[in-house]
């Protein structure tokens, strides 16, 4: 096992098993993690300022993005909306593959009736569609960020969970688990050393691939009105804001869902390009 | 045998039936949890105390939340939906017109994009590899990557505002002619039916590349079959019970599908029905809705996992 990690690992390093999409997808979302982290200190104008007579003003120079609704600076909104849909997104999925992978783990090392009750709930609550259950809940919670982010996460751990499990359950059978087991090991140590080594790498895909799914519904509430409330906003709702631009092309409306989807198809592409090793479920 | 199958999905209803229950109690514990007390928001500021309390005790608010929530379900077993706080019409009548709206958009979306993405799904397998493959594989991953309302906000500027074509808003009302049915239902249809093809082409193309690399597609290969018969003789009747399974869970993206598309294109249905009852804290339409919607997601993920039973050969 640690022989085949090693040579795995080299690999990797000397590129071989990364290819020039893969490459460029990271380094897309590189460049939104360091805007999220450092938006307030590059950004051109506040972001409250009216900077232009006009409004959904061309892009031109000074005003890179053009100018919003109300004759605010564009490109400052956008660089300060990856703060919140990356920050919220990213709190958002580890809270939800944290807990859903922690369950995951426990549900399948102990089986029984936790496993089964676990199970029948939250494939029940995976029965709810994501966006229904984003609008009821944000309607009875409010729209709060700490809200918003244990709302997203509550709706992802479900996912999370299912899959986490199915991969525990196929390690679960192996024999190094039936040894640690008449080692009398604790359940603890059981999650933590012998089956979370062994499905780090698949569950970190699954942790790229639920990022996309909760920029997304995070964005598609923002855009209905029940995501981040003004004065701040996610990019979801700089589309939402600017959407009386539409008829005439503006920038303001277009530039955030550009945005949005850079960062989404990068993790998706690079996932795809990841080695094969470690996007497989049964790596 | 037979009988192992029938088991099979009658096990697999009796789960959907348990679900619904819990998904109508989480509905009706979400919506519960709304903020503010339904009895002053009814009464409005100038309520005496006295009022907001005689208006809670005839709403039997002040019952325990599993009481409630029985008496709500044994309404909904009478096909009583309730009464909305807001403009107190029951229910029913406000979602009954809204609810064909929204039947006929996602009827018109699935007639469309069914023999759309099938077709797309095949051929892209059936050409594994090849450039028009890789067009529609990069096409199709764009498209599941990007939000609903950005791929509605690119068919309105592409279709309303640089071809002007289209209008960018719809409403059932104006329709007179057959020529403004088009022009009403087109963007919303284009919107949707981009989005549920996207999720059915990856499915479909998955299932039959899978199909095409068994060992008895190999041997229709080595026996000299023609690529064509190999593929719609050999490979597609084996593998329409994991398409018909993809066009299932693909079409349940519809209910998220048309709750943003109802809303940017402003047409009547009962989405766009939720999103206004969301807004304005009416919590009888909320439940209605919601429910609605879990019920035809539940309806359309249970037949997907039932036709995957059905088709399983190994059980029948």
């Amino acid at each position: 096992m640690t022989m085949e990690r090693a040579a795995f690992s080299r690999r990797s390093f000397l590129g071989h098993s990364y290819n020039l999409v893969g490459v460029v997808a990271a380094l897309i979302i590189l460049a939104w993690t360091l805007v999220a982290i450092f938006a307030s200190y590059i950004i051109p104008h506040s972001i409250g300022d009216i900077v232009d007579d006009d409004y959904f003003g061309p892009m031109r120079q000074g005003l890179w993005l053009g100018s919003d609704y109300l004759g605010r600076d564009m490109l400052s909104r956008v660089l300060m909306g990856a703060r919140y849909t990356v920050g919220i997104s990213l709190a958002a999925v580890s809270i939800a593959c944290f807990s859903g992978v922690a369950l995951g783990m426990i549900a399948a090392v102990t089986g029984g009736w936790l496993d089964t009750c676990l199970s029948r709930f939250l494939d029940a609550m995976n029965s709810i569609p994501s966006k229904l259950f984003g609008l009821v809940v944000v309607a009875a919670v409010g729209s709060s960020i700490p809200a918003l982010i244990l709302t997203l996460a509550v709706i992802y751990i479900p996912g999370a969970y299912r899959f986490a499990r199915a991969l525990a359950v196929n390690i679960n059978t192996m024999d190094f688990m039936t040894v640690a087991r008449v080692r009398g090991e604790s359940t603890a140590y059981l999650i933590g050393s012998e089956i979370l080594p062994n499905i780090i790498r698949p569950v970190l895909a699954d942790f790229g691939l639920r990022f996309v799914f909760i920029v997304l519904l995070l964005s598609g509430l923002s855009f209905l009105g029940l995501g981040l409330q003004p004065p701040l906003a996610d990019w979801g709702a700089l589309v939402r804001e600017n959407i009386g631009g539409l008829p005439f092309a503006a920038p303001a409306v277009v530039v955030p869902s550009l945005a949005i989807a850079s960062l989404t198809i990068s993790v998706n592409l690079l996932i795809d390009n990841l080695p094969q090793k470690i996007r497989d479920r049964d790596a | 045998m037979k009988s192992g199958v029938l088991n099979l999905v009658v096990k697999r209803l009796g789960i959907a039936v348990i679900t619904l229950l819990i998904v109508l109690f989480a509905v009706f514990f979400a919506t519960s949890m709304l903020p503010g007390d339904t009895a002053s928001i009814l009464l409005g500021q100038a309520a005496t105390p006295e009022a907001v309390a005689g208006l809670r005790e005839a709403m039997h608010l002040n019952d325990p939340a599993i009481l409630r929530f029985l008496r709500w379900l044994l309404g909904l077993l009478h096909g009583d939906l309730g009464t909305s706080y807001a403009n107190e019409m029951p229910v029913a009548a406000l979602i009954g017109g809204r609810f064909v709206n929204t039947m006929k958009l996602a009827g018109i979306t699935t007639l469309i994009s069914v023999p759309l993405a099938l077709t797309l799904g095949i051929t892209a397998a059936m050409l594994r590899g090849s450039l028009y493959d890789r067009a529609v594989t990069i096409l199709s991953i764009g498209v599941i990557s990007v939000p609903e309302f950005m791929v509605a906000t690119l068919a309105v500027l592409l279709f309303a505002v640089y071809l002007k074509w289209l209008p960018a808003l719809s409403s059932v009302n104006e329709a007179h002619s057959l020529t403004d049915l088009v022009r009403i239902y087109a963007m919303p249809v284009i919107t949707l039916t981009f989005v549920i093809s996207a999720q059915m082409i990856r499915m479909t193309r998955a299932a039959v590349i899978e199909t095409l690399s068994t060992p008895y597609v190999e041997m229709a290969l080595l026996k000299g079959a023609s690529r064509r018969r190999m593929v719609l003789r050999h490979a597609l009747p084996n593998a329409l019970g994991p398409i018909v399974n993809a066009v299932a869970l693909s079409l349940s993206y519809l209910v998220g599908g048309v709750i943003i598309v109802e809303t940017i294109f402003n047409y009547p249905g009962i989405a766009k029905l939720m999103v206004d009852a969301v807004a304005t804290r009416d919590l009888p339409l909320i439940q209605s809705c919601a429910m609605i919607f879990c019920l035809g997601y539940l309806l359309l993920i249970t037949a997907a996992d039932v036709v995957a039973i059905m088709s399983n050969p190994r059980l029948r």
